[in-house]
C-alpha cells in the first residue's frame, strides 16, 4: 500500500482573453480563411504577427496576407500525443515558413509516420471545419501533394469562409484542463483514515504543543514536524462564519446556508464545515456545535463522512476560550 | 557590491515522491540539513525565497502552504518566484545587496509526477498561438534538436556522447535518479522516441526539492573556510515564439556569458534537460575542452522541476567548498528550448571579482 492516499483530480478553467489589434487581426484572418502576418521595420514578414517589433519596439501596424502553403523548416515526431494537441494519433509538430513569410511558426502536420516528413517538404493548411477566430482554425498542416489544389491560395475557395463584413475578432476563449493524481501528505492521510473509522485525528507540535486538525506536515508556527497523534472531540465552538447567499458552479446545497470555522475542543486551529439543522440567522460566534455523521455504511476516507455540524443546545462558549483563534 | 557566498546546499531527487504536492514533508529535512551545515537556527535567516509552480502542484497558492516548513512566529521576511530555485536565489542575492539582510535561505520544490509533466509545461507558453496547440516540452526540444542536426552543428552521435558522459558521471551521484552510461554505440542502438530524440536524450521526469543558503561577508566566513563567493550573476531571455529564434543558438545564454567573467572556470554545471542543449550551451558560453561539464551527471540524470537549475549552482558550490576547484559555473534554464538562461559564477576568492 502506498504511504499516502491519492485520488485523481482535474483542474479546468476557460481562460477568456482579449486579443488586441494585432493578434485580433491575425485571428480575424484565420476565421475568414486567410493567414495574416506582420511586417517588421526590417521588412521581415512574421506569422503570427508580433505585437511589437523586436528591434524597434514599435507597434506592428503593417499586415500582409501570406499563402496557406509553405515549407517545413524543422520537425519532431509525437509518438504519444497528449490531450488537447491538434491530432489524437501520432503526428509531427513542425515549424512551417509560409510562402510570403520570412519566419516559421509552430503547428501540427498530419502524416502517418516519421518516414513521411522531412525538412524542406511542402505543406499546406488544412482548415478546421468550423472556424471561430483562433489558432485552432488551422486544424493542422498536410503534405501539399495530398491537397486537391496545389500552389494556389484562394480564400473564396475555402469552405465556409465568413463574410468580410463580419465583426473583427477581439477575444478568444482558451479552455485549459489538467489532470493530476493528487496525493495527501502522510499526516493528512492519517486524518482521512481516521475519519473512515469515525475518529477526528489531529497532531500536536512537540515544540509549541499546539494541536492541528487536520494535521499538517510541519507546525506553521515554528516549522517543527508534528508528531504526536491526538484524537479530538467531535464537539466544538463556532469562531466565525458566513452565510452563503450566492449560487455558484458546483454548489451542492441550496442557499442560504452557513459555512463556519469550528474550533473542536482540544484543538488549536479551527476547521471549516457546514452548520445546518437551524435557521441560518441563528448561527453566531461562540455557538456550541457537534458533528453529525452520515450513516456508517456511507463512510469513506473523506471529510464528507461528517455531514455537517449542528447546534448542541449548550450555553455559548466564553469568548476568552476562542478569542485567540479568530 | 557586497560579497555574497553560497554557504549551504541540500537536495532531494526521486522519480516519484509519495507525498503532498506542497512538499512540506520534503522541505523540513532539507532545512534541517541547512541548519546543520551553517550552525544556524531559522532565526539566523534574514530572508526566505522560494521557487515553485501552482500548475505543477495542481492547486493554487501552493507555495503558501510550503511556508509551514519555515515556521513563521515571529513573522519572517519571505518571497516567492514562479520560477526555478536559481531565480529565487537571484532575488535573495539582490535582497542582500540592498543591505537589508545579511543571510538568506532559498528553496524550491515540485512534484512533476502529479500530472503529465510535458503537457503541464505548455502552460508556460504564449497563451494565444501556442498553448492552445498543447505543444509538449519534448516536442519543442525535438524541433530544436532537429534544427541543429539539419544545420550540421551536431548529430545523433554527439548527443549520445553527452548522454554517455552524463550518465557515467551520475554513477557517482547519490541523488541521481538515472545513471549508467553504457556506450555511445549502445545508446545509438536504442529506438527513436520523439524523432530525433531517444528517451535518454530527455531528462527523466523527477520530483524533488532543494535549498541554498546565502550569506554576506563575515557571515559567510563564519560558516565555511572556503565559501563559494558569487563573483558574477547574469540572466537574459529570448523571444517566446519558436519561429523567430534561431533554435540552433541561444542568444540569451551568449548575452548572459558576456555579462560575467568565465575565464578560469574549471567546472561548469549546465542545466540542459535535453542532450543537444548542452552542446548549444557549451558553444554560447565559449567553454573550452578543459572545462569539466556536469560532473554531477546534470539534468539528464535527474531534473526536479523548479529545483534543477538551482541544484546546478549548489553542485558547483560544493566543489569550491571542498577545494577541488577555485572557480565554477552554475547555469539554470527555463522556458521552451533554452529560452531563459541564468549564469552564476562561483569563486574561492571573494575580492575584486564582482563588477
Ligand atoms: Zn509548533
Amino acid at each position: 500500500m502506498s504511504r499516502t492516499l491519492s485520488a485523481p483530480v482535474t483542474v479546468a478553467f476557460d481562460y477568456t482573453r482579449s486579443t488586441g489589434p494585432v493578434l485580433g487581426r491575425f485571428f480575424t484572418g484565420l476565421r475568414d480563411g486567410v493567414v495574416v502576418g506582420g511586417r517588421t521595420a526590417s521588412g521581415r514578414v512574421v506569422v503570427p504577427p508580433p505585437e511589437f517589433d523586436p528591434e524597434t519596439h514599435q507597434a506592428i501596424t503593417d499586415f500582409v496576407e501570406v499563402a496557406d502553403t509553405g515549407v517545413v523548416t524543422s520537425w519532431t515526431w509525437v509518438p504519444e500525443p497528449v490531450a488537447g494537441q491538434p491530432l489524437d494519433r501520432p503526428f509531427a509538430f513542425v515549424l512551417v515558413t509560409l510562402d510570403g513569410a520570412d519566419a516559421s511558426f509552430l503547428h501540427a502536420l498530419d502524416v502517418g509516420s516519421p518516414d513521411e516528413v522531412s525538412t524542406g517538404m511542402r505543406v499546406r493548411v488544412r482548415w478546421a471545419g468550423e472556424r471561430v477566430g483562433a489558432i485552432t482554425d488551422i486544424g493542422c498542416f498536410e503534405p501539399e501533394a495530398r491537397g486537391f489544389v496545389t500552389g494556389a491560395r484562394a480564400p473564396s475557395s475555402t469552405a465556409g469562409a465568413t463574410s468580410p463584413t463580419a465583426e473583427p475578432v477581439t477575444g478568444i476563449v482558451t479552455p485549459v484542463s489538467l489532470d493530476y493524481v493528487y496525493a495527501a501528505s502522510p499526516e493528512e492521510t492519517a486524518f482521512y483514515r481516521g475519519l473512515e473509522q469515525g475518529r477526528i485525528l489531529g497532531q500536536r507540535c512537540p515544540t509549541c504543543h499546539k494541536v492541528y486538525v487536520p494535521p499538517r506536515s510541519a507546525c506553521p508556527t515554528d516549522g517543527t514536524p508534528t508528531t504526536d497523534e491526538v484524537e479530538l472531540s467531535e464537539s466544538g465552538t463556532v469562531t466565525t462564519f458566513c452565510v452563503v447567499n450566492v449560487p455558484f458552479l458546483g454548489q451542492r446545497i441550496t442557499p442560504p446556508y452557513v459555512s463556519a470555522y469550528v474550533l473542536l475542543d482540544g484543538a488549536d486551529i479551527a476547521f471549516l464545515h457546514l452548520i445546518l439543522d437551524c435557521p441560518a440567522e441563528d448561527v453566531h460566534m461562540g455557538m456550541r456545535v457537534k458533528a453529525v455523521w452520515r450513516p456508517r455504511e456511507e463512510w469513506g476516507t473523506t471529510i464528507e463522512n461528517i455531514s455537517h455540524f449542528a447546534p448542541t443546545g449548550e450555553p455559548d462558549a466564553d469568548y476568552d476560550t476562542y478569542k485567540q483563534h479568530l | 557590491m557586497r560579497d555574497v557566498a553560497v554557504v549551504g546546499f541540500a537536495q532531494r531527487q526521486m522519480l516519484e515522491f509519495d507525498g503532498s504536492p506542497t512538499c512540506v514533508e520534503l522541505l523540513v529535512p532539507l532545512f534541517e540539513e541547512c541548519y546543520a551545515q551553517t550552525g544556524w537556527t531559522r532565526r539566523d535567516v534574514g530572508f526566505w525565497c522560494s521557487g515553485s509552480s501552482d500548475y505543477l502542484a495542481g492547486r493554487s497558492f501552493s507555495f503558501v502552504q510550503a511556508v509551514d516548513a519555515i515556521g513563521v512566529i515571529p513573522p519572517v521576511n519571505e518571497s516567492h518566484v514562479e520560477m526555478d530555485l536559481a531565480w529565487a536565489m537571484y532575488e535573495a542575492w539582490l535582497k542582500i545587496q540592498t543591505g537589508e539582510v545579511d543571510t538568506a535561505l532559498v528553496y524550491a520544490f515540485g512534484k512533476s509526477s502529479a500530472g503529465t509533466l510535458r503537457r503541464t509545461l505548455s502552460m508556460q507558453l504564449e497563451p494565444y498561438t501556442m498553448t492552445p496547440l498543447w505543444p509538449d516540452t519534448v516536442s519543442l526540444a525535438g524541433l530544436q534538436a532537429r534544427a541543429g542536426i539539419d544545420a550540421g552543428l551536431w548529430d545523433e552521435a554527439a548527443m549520445a556522447q553527452v548522454v554517455q558522459r552524463s550518465l557515467t558521471d551520475a554513477e557517482g551521484n547519490d541523488h541521481a535518479v538515472r545513471s549508467g552510461g553504457s556506450s555511445v554505440e549502445a545508446l545509438l542502438a536504442k529506438p527513436m522516441y520523439a524523432d530525433p530524440l531517444r528517451k535518454h536524450d530527455c531528462a527523466p521526469v523527477t520530483d524533488g526539492a532543494a535549498a541554498i543558503v546565502l550569506a554576506a561577508g563575515d557571515r559567510a566566513r563564519g560558516v565555511r573556510d572556503r565559501p563559494a563567493w558569487i563573483s558574477g550573476l547574469s540572466h537574459f531571455i529570448d523571444p517566446m515564439s519558436m519561429g523567430t529564434r534561431d533554435l540552433t543558438r541561444s542568444a540569451s545564454a551568449a548575452r548572459a556569458a558576456a555579462g560575467v567573467d568565465l575565464t578560469g572556470v574549471e567546472v561548469a554545471e549546465l542545466h540542459a534537460p535535453f542532450s543537444h542543449q548542452e552542446l548549444v550551451l557549451r558553444r554560447e558560453l565559449g567553454l573550452g575542452g578543459d572545462v569539466r561539464v556536469n560532473p554531477s551527471g546534470g539534468a539528464l540524470a535527474g531534473n526536479p522541476m523548479f529545483s534543477a537549475g538551482g541544484i546546478r549552482i549548489g553542485e558547483a558550490a560544493t566543489r569550491i567548498w571542498s577545494g577541488e576547484v577555485d572557480k565554477a559555473l552554475g547555469h539554470a534554464t527555463s522556458g521552451p528550448a533554452l529560452q531563459q538562461n541564468l549564469l552564476c559564477v562561483l569563486d574561492a576568492d571573494a575580492f575584486g571579482k564582482v563588477a
